[in-house]
């Protein structure tokens, strides 16, 4: 590795990996979140208690619930390459639907992650404590009130950390969609690459630029774990020794 | 005096053990009933079948007339009419003390978070937690967990309270707290359905108290005719088990 080389690219291709970063995260991030919206809305419907009497109901949820395990075993069973190559050439080429490449790889993206979310969401439900059920319950609410109020708010709370894990997979992961010509880090890199030959140079910033990008996400999550925690020591409502502090007394006889 | 809920062959079975078997039985409004018996005999169940925590298999439970067991009832309405304590507590652990006592009003009864933070406040007064709004449960002892989920159980204005082994889990100092709301509670003239283990709670504050073994009613009556002059020998095993244990 020469430093020489290194500043060249630094200077000449340096917009190209910055673009390249900024998509990368752009299409993870969004993939990500609409990945974990598809996740939760799949893991509330999955846990909807099947009646035991058999009717339209019971058989309606079996079959969502069919639909929806068919989806998820599916998208987690094939890789997102292949998948890739499916839904970008595969449908322009059956149907002729010509999709914009960043929707068609935010697309991927999403339902890829959709899918691993949806366990990971239906796991986070199922550690929740009965007894939050039959709480709401109790309180007469049904089954999305529940879920909405009480459920989520901790599910989320505590799939936090796998969520964030799944952001990280998707930086990293979004660089197979150079197969269909996303310019992505890893298939700008490429083109760097290609036209000065310094693939040790250019690849090397590419691992520094995703691993800034991994790792400072990874900080954030971390970050916003612990918000989310709130502080260890509450505040009791009300002045409990009934004695005036003196900024509040100076207060009140500014105003009096 | 008139029932507010009425129980008539109720039968449950988990699997192909038969928990409860052709219970009938009624609380009227204004009184306050103990179920008392030893672990296993049902009391618990009985006591989740009656706001439909567990599905009964057979029978009716008549509320304001209406057999609730019917599929056109709505169970979600019939339930806010209920206050469950739990033994547990099962407070919402993502939701501060206030919170908890405001969520049902708001989300279920639709009262506006003014109505429902007063009210909230009113009764979390009740129980001597209104310094505690802000706390999470995770923040709170074991007895001021269980004397906000009286809080939030109120705060919904039910018809009957159910009490669920509300001091089972409570350290035996916390007891007396939570029991000494409870006995307050029951002479305010709340409706209360109570089943516990505590025998000097069930003998001072119930009007009635109902004797449970091997999922049937083996006897009901007056505290002091149960307490002190059973007739069924098996009640009188159980209470000189339980009575001379304390």
């Amino acid at each position: 590795m020469s430093l020489e080389w290194l500043l060249k690219i630094v200077s000449q291709n340096g917009m190209s990996f910055v673009r390249g970063a900024g998509i990368t995260l752009y299409i993870s991030l969004i993939g990500t979140i609409i990945g974990s919206v598809i996740g939760l809305l799949i893991g509330v419907i999955k846990t909807i208690p099947i009646p035991d009497k058999k009717g339209a109901k019971r058989r309606f949820l079996k079959c969502v619930n069919g639909i929806l395990s068919a989806y998820i075993e599916f998208f987690r069973g094939t890789p997102m390459i292949v998948q890739a190559m499916v839904i970008y050439y595969g449908l322009a080429e059956a149907f002729n639907i010509d999709m914009n490449r960043n929707f068609a790889a935010i697309l991927i993206v999403s339902i890829n992650t959709g899918a691993y979310m949806a366990e990971i969401v239906r796991g986070g439900i199922l550690s929740i404590d009965k007894g939050q059920f039959e709480a709401a319950a109790a309180v007469g609410m049904n089954h999305v009130k529940t879920m909405t109020n009480i459920i989520l708010p901790q599910v989320i709370r505590n799939i936090l950390p796998a969520t964030g894990n799944e952001f990280v997979i998707n930086i990293k992961d979004t660089s197979v969609l150079n197969v269909i010509s996303v310019s992505e880090l890893y298939f700008n890199t490429k083109s760097v690459a290609g036209n000065n030959f310094r693939y040790y140079e250019s690849f090397g910033i590419a691992c520094v630029l995703y691993f800034v990008m991994t790792f400072t996400v990874t900080r954030i999550l971390r970050f916003i774990e612990k918000k989310m925690d709130g502080p260890d020591n509450y505040i009791m409502s009300g002045n409990q020794m009934q004695v005036q502090k003196p900024e509040d007394a100076l207060k009140n006889s500014k105003k009096g | 005096m008139e029932n507010i809920i009425e129980i008539k062959h109720l039968s449950k079975s988990f699997g192909s053990h038969e928990v409860l078997k052709d219970i009938d039985f009624s609380v009227q409004k204004g009184e306050v009933v103990c179920i008392i018996g030893s672990s296993g005999s049902g009391k618990s169940t009985l006591l989740r079948c009656v706001n439909l925590l567990e599905k009964p298999d057979g029978g009716e439970i008549i509320y304001q007339g209406e057999n609730i067991l019917d599929d056109k009832h709505d169970v979600y309405t019939y339930r806010t009419h209920l206050g469950m304590v739990f033994q547990q507590f099962n407070l919402f652990n993502n939701l501060d003390v206030l919170s908890n006592c405001m969520v049902g009003q708001q989300k279920v009864l639709h009262r506006s978070e003014k109505e429902a933070s007063e009210t909230a406040i009113k009764y979390l007064k009740t129980v001597g937690m209104e310094d505690y709004i802000h706390a999470k449960p995770k923040q709170l002892s074991g007895g001021q967990k269980q004397r906000v989920a009286i809080a939030r159980a109120l705060s919904m204005e039910p018809d009957v309270m159910l009490f669920d082994e509300p001091t089972s889990a409570l350290d035996p100092e916390m007891v007396g707290d939570v029991l000494k709301i409870m006995k307050e509670l029951a002479e305010s003239g709340l409706t209360m359905l109570v089943v516990t283990h505590e025998m000097s709670f069930a003998k001072e504050v119930s009007d009635r108290v109902v004797f449970m073994d091997q999922g049937v009613i083996a006897e009901e009556g007056h505290p002091d005719q149960i307490f002190n002059t059973p007739t069924q020998e098996r009640t009188r095993e159980f209470l000189s088990r339980v009575l001379t244990k304390n």
